[in-house]
């Protein structure tokens, strides 16, 4: 399981490296989507993946599943939840004020 | 635990979220309680320099959560330096915002003290993540900032500037994700002391990830090449921005030298002085591309954010030396040129408001009105970007080449330091000589009269920054003591790791 788990994290930042690296606005904020998935999923398993196991220590069960990493994966959805919906608002600012969705504002003669 | 650590965190944040509510007519009132906040600021970072000058280090445990198990935020002297610099800069920023920039946008007043919020935060915190979070509320803050007012080149520059940085939180989150999973903690402290014995098979993770890290601290603060973003995003929004952003860089070297004397210092075992190799020689190059962009700038304020680049340029030096001089020079020489370049920035623009269609664009224009005080605050401002006797900037280089002394890249430092302040002189001089020598007669229709008349708003900003760089050259001698001691206290990590972790090592 932890090579699948490698294998999507790498094919996921893959993807959104490439997509950052296009010319128009929409597969450049699709990329930045990509790449934070990819940090979420590889922040989780941070953690190291167990199965069934209780995030908190009880006195009958031996193994525990790391809660700081879900901590951290939560605030980390959260913030890039935020700022991809600010880069969305601004790539539609950005084709109103520059006319087109080039990310550079011109289209290539 | 002193409740004063915290204080500069929660008042700009309170101070936020009361601006958010009130009207957007309530100007009058905005401003008052923004002023108030960013006084208050200014008074706990000098209280708190007068704390932490005794040598302690304060730690505030959030939630009385013990590290490493909770955040703490931790007030040494670097923090606090850093702390003062900020208040300064951004009160004299928001008084030349009150001319006129704050009303160009509803929420200017709420994202001005965010800002100082996210600054303040990644300032004091002593969590790897939680500077992560303080870094995105900074960065949200400044996008807002960026963008405010508007305008074609504006945005442009702003959705580089978003997506870019954007990026570079995710390689932030990488690094983080990578020191988690082998060193099992987030805490600063208690990564010095878990890098210091990471089984060999590890080493080789943990330096990626102290490597990942640089990258995301050398793109905050502009580092050769990861500079692009700077030049356009600085030169296209509103000045005051454009002046509290002199700090933004800033963070980026403040990590820098956080990071990479306490996790990755001299006692790190095998990841010791894990970027020697590639800070000295990346802030070479970044101030020699720094003045060659000042020197091929067609605008004032394109220029004067390549000086911001070589001034970043110059700092890393400074610290690239990884001596306890080279520290202190750079810690006298970071207020400094955040001062200045923000002065610079307000001049530009307060030059290119009387030159009409002309703005800030280094061709021969019209004369503007009073071409006495504005040429005399360019000479001074220029001499200080350039680093001449006998203000501030000359002593900071003065100093960087003294305790470059014996470095082995001694000739190195000495030729592109004083090579590119000569250059840096000639885009300088070439600009003043643009802008107030070949100068033609003022047409009769472009004679606004109110907008000519300096006002205080405009002048006292420009002044104050100036005569913080005159207070740094005529009492030197104290604040290099402080730059001294804080160098010191960076290069003996064991009272940071022992005052955050008390009894349990």
């Amino acid at each position: 399981m932890e090579a699948l788990i490698a294998i999507m994290i790498g094919v996921l930042t893959a993807c959104g490296v490439y997509l950052c690296l296009r010319n128009r606005t929409f597969p450049v904020v699709l990329g930045l989507t990509f790449l934070s998935y990819a940090v979420n999923l590889f922040l989780f398993v941070m953690g190291r993946l167990v199965i069934g196991q209780p995030p908190v220590i009880t006195g009958s069960s031996s193994a525990y599943a790391d809660p700081i990493p879900q901590a951290l994966v939560l605030t980390a959805i959260v913030i890039s939840f935020a700022m991809t919906a600010f880069v969305i608002v601004l790539a539609l600012k950005a084709r109103t004020d520059l006319g087109n969705d080039h990310v550079d504002g011109k289209e290539e003669a | 635990m002193n409740h004063l650590i915290i204080t500069p965190v929660v008042v700009p944040l309170l101070a936020g979220i009361l601006l958010l509510l009130l009207r957007e007519q309530d100007v009058a009132i905005k401003r008052l309680l923004s002023l108030g906040s960013l006084i208050a600021q200014l008074g706990l970072a000098l209280l708190l320099v007068k704390t932490v000058n005794t040598g302690d280090i304060f730690v505030y445990a959030l939630g009385n959560w013990a590290a490493p198990f909770g955040i703490v935020l931790v007030a040494d002297r670097l923090t606090v330096w850093m702390l003062s610099t900020t208040a300064l800069l951004s009160i004299f920023a928001f008084i030349y915002a009150m001319h006129s920039t704050d009303k160009a946008g509803r929420h200017f007043h709420a994202l001005f003290q965010l800002q100082l919020f996210g600054l303040n935060g990644a300032f004091l915190t002593g969590d790897l993540f939680n500077l992560f979070v303080f870094f995105e509320i900074l960065l949200l803050a400044s996008y807002g900032l960026l963008l405010h007012g508007g305008g074609r080149l504006r945005t442009k520059a702003g959705l580089h500037f978003v997506v870019i940085n954007l990026a570079g939180s995710t390689l932030f989150l990488f690094a983080v994700g990578t020191l988690y999973g082998i060193l099992g903690t987030l805490n600063m402290a208690d990564l010095a002391l878990k890098v210091a014995s990471v089984p060999p098979e590890n080493l080789p993770l943990v330096r990626a990830a102290g490597l990942l890290l640089f990258g995301v601290f050398a793109l905050k603060a502009a580092l050769l090449p990861l500079y692009l973003w700077l030049p356009a995003a600085y030169a296209h929004t509103s000045a005051p921005v454009a002046a509290l952003f002199a700090i933004m860089t800033k963070v980026g070297a403040y990590c820098i030298l956080r990071i990479y004397t306490l996790i990755y210092g001299e006692q790190a075992g095998p990841a010791a002085n894990l970027i020697e190799n590639w800070l000295l020689p990346l802030a070479l190059a970044t101030l020699v591309i720094g003045v060659l962009g000042a020197v091929g700038s067609k605008h004032l304020r394109l220029q004067t954010a390549y000086l911001v680049i070589a001034s970043v340029g110059t700092l890393l030096i400074a610290f690239g030396l990884n001596s306890q001089a080279g520290i202190a020079t750079g810690l006298y020489y970071l207020p400094h040129t955040t001062f200045a370049s923000a002065a610079l920035f307000l001049l530009a623009d307060a030059i290119a408001r009387r030159r009409g269609e002309m703005a800030d664009r280094l061709d021969p224009g019209p004369v503007i009105a009073s071409p006495r005080l504005f040429g005399g605050l360019f000479m001074i401002t220029a001499i200080l970007m350039a680093g001449l006797p006998p203000l501030s900037g000359f002593l900071g280089k003065f100093m960087l080449l003294r305790a470059a002394l014996d470095h082995p890249a001694l000739p190195w430092v000495m030729a592109v330091v004083l090579i590119s302040g000569l250059l840096a002189l000639i885009a300088l001089a070439r600009t003043g000589s643009l802008l107030f020598y070949r100068v033609h007669a003022a047409s009769a229709d472009n004679q606004s009269s109110n907008v000519d008349k300096p006002c205080f708003n405009e002048l006292a900003p420009i002044v104050g920054l100036l005569g913080l760089c005159l207070v740094l050259t005529i009492w030197a001698e104290p604040v290099l003591q402080y730059a001294n001691s804080t160098a010191l206290q960076l290069l003996q990590p064991y009272h940071y790791i022992h005052a955050v972790l008390g009894g349990r090592i």
